[in-house]
């Protein structure tokens, strides 16, 4: 388990600086400045369409910002590709589950193993005969519950053990930060109120930039929202800060309601 | 080096583009619709030349000819369309490439089985035959030309149809967004036969055209199916326009490289020699061109994706 | 019937062994070169397998490692048998008819092909890879049809089969024996990999590249050096398969050998260990039988390839364990 980072003077981990993304003439992201601080979950909401998913992509390496700045452990880590990004450290689940279907879950932890250890050069020693990377593989999806299910072939999990599983290659990575793409969708309420109490204890080994739909969850967790609108953050602020905006009532809950 | 030997090489790169087009135009628009890598398009071209070189040598008839290659191409493209292409669609691209490669195989050795081994002969039409002398005094094949003017003619009417009709409307929703036509409740199967047949088509009026200048032989599709799959990664799968340019960029460079390289190496090298490096780096010069265009952009002139 | 992978891995390679031993047994040497033809076919097709079952990259121009490692055989034989020299430039020499050293030449120049063209090819996905591999080995194709110093396009012939230290290789049990035991370290080394860590992430690439980039490594790298490792196994069968047939042409580069290596690996099974190994019997065994019968066997082959595209994907492994094939 990795220590948070010192950031020196309560500099954020991660933070944008103005950016933007364009597609054709719809302004998907404009000119958006986040940060993420130590210990804390970072919640983005927004109706739908509003450029979360869109935002989170430029911040992992996705998709290349038109302009704008991406600051990571006070690294400039714009120009670096994703799988750099990963490097330094920064961990991400998918909205969409990105998961190896043939393959078994201990594999598709594995792999986040052999990602952490660079041993990736390595053309002899069976995968799963490599003490270390089976220790790592194994911790993590013991942390998320996964345990039981180290044999089965990823095609054969349910989609809320899909979920699960994101996070568990995601910790093998001991990121020093966590960026996940709604990892409560497609999760019933009980998989929701388990993977809610297991982010609670998350924070405190990394801090989590969490995009979610699902309310409950995201009010039971944020230390602080952001809210995104047309590509656009119209508030940033603690749960109760954003409850009671006049823009996001407006904008957001108006239009939920 | 005299300006009549570039204008003839000129317009040889324009003949052999014109007719690469052909091939390409079917490749791209199968590809850009149905999503289908059909490597069984030569064999289209081929069933074409055979078709024409069969009703030629019966009724005598260049014009018969073409409408039977026509036909028959078009005929076969919906035989394979409905007997297997179409199952294939969703498929992955190994799946598409080994069942297309097999239809070359069963096509090859069925047409050897019926036409024998030996090339038969299309003779270009009386009326075609013989040089025609340009502006300039440049003496030129006329039937080469009428290709080139065919080909041109072609790509005009293609454009016309893909931008000015409602069919082309429908050939371009069923590129954009599968869905979308479906909700239109147009049949998208039929729409997709109805494509691959018009690919087919074109393919088999190449077939018959070039087959007057070559021999009509079994395997003769192969080497203009792979310089049709050059021109289509040059211009960007799927576009028509792309398919276009790429084909007279191809038919230019293999045609002039060919002529003009051995040429620009004898400046500085002994005759034997240049013209041995020159011929081999010819035969390599649209390989080349792919390469760069790709390194410049890896989706092709005008692709969009890959 | 659900059968074991390994009990039919063993079997195949027993299989391999004692049909040759005993055709040498009933004095048949041709049944001992179509044997070795199949060793030969495998192993190249184990090369292709490497990127098409575990990376998932379809490489439809693998012919071109193939007929570089037979022009490499053919290019250094030739100098020896005409005593000659071959001036590269840097330094010249007199050509040689040692197998393990053309071994080794056709290795080298394979994996750099491979790398350099890798640079390039590996930019593009999908359909466009499968185009440009093709291009790539018809710009081979057609550069050795021009290239008149080594027959051109009437190939060259090595009079000689070359030589194995110790060995009598135009003895055709003790030429099968050699490329036997190649095929054997070939396929440790592959079975090897597919577990390595290197084998794990190469076929994550193949299933999500995203997954791969996302915990930290470079698909790019790794299909980059899968490409390389599998290039030079191939361009080593083809000087193999020129030696097998003392004789080299560009119909070695040719667009058919590239879909008969990825056909081959279809009929055993996509991403299989054995898998080419079993196209490559069946192969060979339906040439002969079928070619025998029927010139027109091409047909045959056609109608069983589309018969394993639509009811068999997993080949014949597939078939016999139940297993499906890899994904590609």
């Amino acid at each position: 388990m990795s220590d948070q980072v010192p950031q020196p003077d309560g500099q954020p981990v991660l933070a944008t600086h103005g950016l933007n993304k364009a597609f054709g003439a719809l302004q998907a992201t404009s000119d958006v400045s986040i940060d993420l601080r130590a210990g804390e979950i970072h919640a983005i909401i927004g109706p739908n369409g509003a450029g979360k998913s869109t935002l989170i992509n430029q911040i992992s390496g996705g998709l290349a910002p038109d302009s704008g700045r991406i600051e990571f452990l006070g690294r400039d880590i714009s120009a670096l590709p994703a799988q750099a990004r990963a490097k330094a450290g920064l961990g991400r689940t998918f909205q969409i589950s990105q998961l190896c279907m043939e393959d078994t879950v201990l594999e598709n932890t594995v792999l986040g193993a052999i990602g952490e250890t660079q041993g990736v050069w390595q053309f002899w020693r069976p995968a799963l005969k490599t003490a270390d990377l089976i220790a790592r593989a194994e911790a993590a999806l013991e942390r998320v519950g996964l345990i039981a299910e180290r044999d089965v072939t990823c095609a054969n999990l349910s989609h809320g053990q899909r979920r699960q599983l994101e996070v568990a290659v995601a910790l093998t990575l001991s990121p020093k930060a966590f960026i996940m793409d709604e990892p409560m969708a497609g999760l019933g309420a009980a998989g929701s109120k388990n993977l809610t109490g297991f982010l609670d204890g998350l924070r405190q080994e990394a801090p989590i930039l969490l995009v979610e739909h699902d309310m409950d969850a995201v009010f039971a967790l944020a230390d602080r929202i952001s809210v995104l609108v047309y590509g656009k953050i119209i508030a940033t602020g603690t749960v109760d800060e954003v409850r009671s905006s006049k823009e996001v009532r407006e904008a957001y809950l108006g239009e939920a309601a | 080096m005299s300006t009549i030997l570039i204008v003839e090489q000129v317009l040889n790169g324009l003949q052999l583009g014109v007719m690469l087009f052909l091939m390409a135009a079917g490749l791209t628009l199968i590809f850009g619709v149905m999503g289908l890598i059909n490597l069984a398009h030569g064999s289209l071209y081929m069933v074409g030349a055979f078709a024409a070189a069969a009703v030629a040598g019966a009724t005598g008839s260049f014009l018969l000819a073409l409408m039977a290659a026509l036909g028959a191409a078009a005929l076969a493209g919906v035989l394979i369309e409905m007997v297997v292409i179409r199952r294939l669609y969703k498929a992955a691209h190994l799946d598409q490439v080994l069942a297309t490669f097999a239809l070359i195989l069963i096509f090859s050795e069925g047409t050897r089985w019926v036409f024998g081994s030996f090339p038969l002969f299309l003779d270009v039409p009386d009326a075609l035959s013989g040089p025609v002398t340009l502006p300039g005094g440049i003496e030129y094949p006329l039937y080469r030309l009428t290709l080139i003017a065919i080909g041109l003619a072609v790509a005009v009417g293609l454009w016309a149809l893909v931008e000015r009709t409602r069919l082309g409307v429908q050939i371009r929703a069923g590129e954009n967004d599968r869905e979308m036509i479906a909700a239109l409740g147009i049949d998208i199967s039929k729409l997709y036969t109805l494509v691959f047949a018009l690919g087919a088509a074109l393919a088999g009026l190449a077939g018959a055209l070039v087959g007057a200048i070559q021999s009509v032989q079994v395997g003769m599709g192969e080497p203009v199916l792979i310089l049709a799959f050059v021109v289509i990664v040059i211009g960007g799968i799927g576009s028509i326009r792309g398919a276009f340019i790429g084909a007279i960029l191809v038919g230019l460079t293999d045609t002039l490289g060919g002529v003009f390289l051995p040429e620009l190496f004898k400046l500085f090298m002994e005759t034997g020699a240049a013209q041995q490096a020159g011929s081999a780096i010819a035969s390599m010069g649209i390989y080349i061109l792919m390469g760069l265009v790709l390194v410049w952009r890896p989706t092709g002139l005008f692709g969009a994706r890959g | 019937m659900r059968l074991n992978e390994t009990y039919i891995n063993a079997a195949v390679l027993i299989g391999l062994l004692v049909v040759p031993l005993w055709a040498v047994m009933v004095d048949e040497p041709f049944t001992i070169t179509l044997a070795t033809k199949a060793v030969i076919l495998a192993l190249a097709a184990v090369g292709l397998n490497l990127i098409l079952g575990i990376g998932g990259m379809v490489s439809f121009g693998h012919a071109l490692f193939f007929g570089l490692g037979g022009y490499a055989m053919g290019i250094l034989a030739y100098h020896a048998q005409t005593f000659t020299m071959l001036d590269l430039g840097l330094f010249s020499t007199g050509g040689t008819k040692m197998m393990p050293i053309i071994w080794l030449v056709a290795i080298a120049v394979s994996a750099v092909i491979a790398f350099l063209m890798g640079q390039l090819v590996l930019r593009t996905g999908g359909v466009y890879f499968i185009m440009i591999t093709l291009a790539f080995a018809q710009m081979f194709y057609y550069f050795s049809i021009s290239w008149s110093q080594y027959g051109g396009e009437d190939g060259l012939s090595i009079y000689v089969r070359n030589e194995f230290p110790g060995l009598n290789t135009l003895d055709p049990i003790q030429f099968f024996g050699i490329c036997f035991a190649i095929l054997c370290v070939v396929l440790l080394l592959f079975s090897r990999l597919q577990t390595s860590p290197f084998g794990l992430a190469l076929n994550a690439t193949r299933q999500t590249a995203k997954r791969v980039e996302t915990v930290g490594l470079n698909p790019m790298h790794l299909k980059l050096v899968a490409f390389v490792l599998s290039g030079a196994i191939t361009g080593l069968a083809g000087a193999m398969f020129a030696d097998l047939n003392r004789f080299v042409s560009p119909t070695m580069f040719s667009w058919h050998l590239s879909g008969e290596l990825i056909i081959l690996i279809i009929i055993g099974g996509v991403g299989r260990l054995m898998g080419p190994v079993i196209g490559a019997c069946i192969f060979v065994v339906l040439e002969h039988f079928l070619g025998g019968l029927t010139t027109y066997w091409h047909i045959f082959l056609g109608l069983i390839m589309l018969a394993i595209v639509f009811f068999a994907r997993g080949g014949v492994i597939g078939l016999l364990t139940g297993k499906e094939g890899a994904h590609v």
